[in-house]
């Protein structure tokens, strides 16, 4: 039950980070990724199902516990996606100080090459 | 058992850390970089001999059995590509040692290309699917650095839209993860492989294939290429050359193993489409490589041509197509580090990568020009160089396969590809020359030694086919029969 919830959620979080990664102002762009990778996390929680016993901390006396491989994989996700947002802000930052743009249709190039 | 395989990630890994601390000392990092490449490379060959005469070979890190820890796995193609990588790494760093490069050097340029070889050969030895996003983040990171390094208007413009496609369809893997995860509860490459084969053909084992199929074509640049040209016509050739010669060669790999081991179930989904996929590739790469002035972005259109043609043989997927394709993945490699190179050469020299502006070269560069034609005419497939058997291979198999249309794209593309830079060739080579002695904006020197290794290399494959194909036979023999793999991870222990 609260898995389905989890996935709407995801999907509701996808759909606005797809909205967001449309628009031409390259900040909301940037969260826009935020959005789509916080997205997949909460899906790859939902998918190996919810709370579903102790911590995965192995124990003799563990009757149940839950599956610790999406977590490990969520944590990694979220330090690499961590560096990655905070390499394309600076990015960002230095293309607006570089150009003066912060609006994707003049970062479109070709024209004077 | 065999911690050799630990070596061509490790070795350059540490390298790259000790580098960072030799900042002001650029001769002596080229140095480092270079012995920890060969090093690598020596590890690398002696487990290409060991795959040969004990098949394939495995590293449980930290003692964990699959399909519970990490696992790294070497076969034969693994292996063949990582040794291929290292090579082009070597020349990449030989062709990166120029004077106009001395701010680039100063700002951790070796360590970053060192960290991007990491990343590839990371990708081309891990058994698990996650740790393969993990290494392509990694390959993926030390690119976005390279690109953007030196800061100009045109490399930031660029790297912006580079590093936002790929966290797109970086989050797209996971997400194709987590379905795949959903299935099956594994991740082990070779538990997927096994699981998928109980599962025989499943809508919606075929639908997650197709969606990895979106996220590897993305970074193959199959077909969604429009990202492709930009960023690689922005940073110096040097570090172009790296990511011609490996980037979009993870992705081909990461489409082959999984294409050849788990999402083998409904070929009559998966091969029409990665067939059509191709032929588009090869026919718009073709249409992009003809229809440009610029020597950069006719070079990145042949990258993504090959692509198409590549992918074409695993689509057919079998016994010859993909030693066909495995052939020309590696002769693929070779050239497309080869003419990036010696284009780059052109292009300090001339100063200007523009062909209106480049004329009558040969004048003071003979070898230059000649060994391009050379390199031209390997990526026509011209028989003593090594472009010949993978095409013949793969087209042979197509043929045979009833493909003639694809087929036919794949000889008239590759022809449009010996025109496109024919007319590099003769635009920049030949005619009355606009400098004077004196007057070039470089030597080129720097792409002499590279050049010629890879010149070797080329020529080498070509002639020595045989012996090369007969290299090729286990790897070949693992991709068409998945147990081969299944049981080289897991063993028997797990049944």
């Amino acid at each position: 039950m609260v898995e389905t919830l989890i996935i709407i959620i995801a999907g509701i979080l996808f759909s606005v980070g797809t909205y967001m990664l449309l628009s031409k102002n390259l900040l909301r762009i940037i969260f826009g990724t935020g959005l789509y990778t916080h997205a997949s996390h909460l899906m790859l929680m939902a998918v190996a199902g919810l709370k579903q016993g102790a911590a995965p901390l192995l124990s003799e006396r563990a009757e149940a516990y839950v599956d610790p491989i999406p977590q490990a994989l969520i944590l990694t996700s979220i330090v690499i996606n961590f560096a990655l947002t905070a390499l394309i802000l600076v990015l960002g930052y230095r293309t607006y100080m570089e150009t003066g743009f912060e609006d994707m249709r003049q970062l479109k190039g070709m024209d004077h090459e | 058992m065999n911690n050799l395989l630990i070596v061509p990630i490790a070795v350059p890994l540490v390298a790259a850390m000790v580098l960072v601390f030799l900042q002001k000392r650029p001769r002596l990092q080229l140095a480092i970089a270079i012995g920890a490449l060969l090093v690598a490379l020596a590890a690398a060959g002696t487990l290409m001999i060991q795959n040969k005469t004990e098949g394939i070979q495995t590293l449980h890190i930290g003692g964990w059995e699959a399909p519970f820890g990490i696992t790294l796995v070497a076969d034969m193609t693994s292996v063949l590509l990582v040794a291929a990588a290292l090579v082009i790494g070597v020349c990449c760093l030989l062709f990166a040692w120029d004077p106009t490069l001395a701010g680039h050097h100063r700002h951790y340029l070796f360590p970053l290309m060192l960290l991007l070889v990491v990343g590839v050969n990371g990708s081309f030895l891990t058994g698990d699917l996650f740790n393969l996003f993990v290494f392509f983040e990694v390959t993926l990171i030390a690119s976005y650095v390279l690109l953007s390094l030196g800061g100009t208007k045109t490399q930031l413009r660029e790297s912006i839209k580079y590093v936002l496609i790929n966290m797109v369809a970086s989050t797209v893997f996971v997400v194709a993860v987590a379905y795949l995860y959903a299935l099956f509860g594994t991740l082990n490459m070779a538990h997927l492989a096994e699981r998928a084969a109980e599962a025989g053909p499943d809508g919606l084992v075929t639908v997650v294939g197709l969606l990895f199929l979106v996220v590897f074509a993305t970074k193959a640049a199959l077909l969604l290429f429009f990202w492709l040209p930009g960023p690689y016509s922005a940073p110096p050739m040097a570090v172009a050359a790296l990511f011609a010669a490996l980037l979009t060669k993870v992705g081909i790999y990461a489409i082959l193993r999984t294409f050849t081991l788990i999402f083998i179930h409904q070929p009559e989904v998966t091969g029409t489409v990665l067939t059509a996929m191709g032929a588009l590739t090869m026919l718009l790469g073709a249409l992009g490589a003809v229809s440009h002035w610029s020597i950069r972005r006719i070079l990145a259109y042949n990258v993504i041509l090959s692509v198409g043609f590549i992918i074409f043989g695993i689509a057919l997927a079998d016994e010859e197509s993909l030693a066909g394709a495995l052939f020309y993945l590696l002769h693929d490699m070779v050239t497309k580090a080869w003419l990036f190179i010696l284009g780059g050469a052109i292009i300090a020299i001339a100063g200007t990568d523009r062909l209106r502006d480049i004329k009558g070269l040969i004048r003071y560069r003979p070898q230059l020009g000649w060994m391009f034609l050379l390199a031209a005419m390997a990526v026509a497939g011209v028989p003593p160089l090594s472009g010949f058997i993978g095409k013949l291979l793969i087209l042979k198999s197509g043929v045979g396969a009833g493909q003639f249309t694809v087929s036919i794209i794949g000889l008239v593309t590759s022809l449009i590809a010996f025109y496109s830079l024919l007319r590099v060739f003769i635009l920049s080579f030949w005619g009355e020359t606009l400098l004077n002695e004196g007057e070039q904006h470089a030597t080129g020197r720097n792409a002499v030694l590279p050049g010629l290794v890879l010149a070797a290399l080329s020529v080498g494959l070509g002639l020595g086919s045989g012996v090369v194909l007969e290299w090729l036979e286990p790897a070949v023999r693992t991709l068409t029969d998945p147990a081969v793999y299944i049981e080289a991870v897991l063993g028997t222990a797990v049944r």
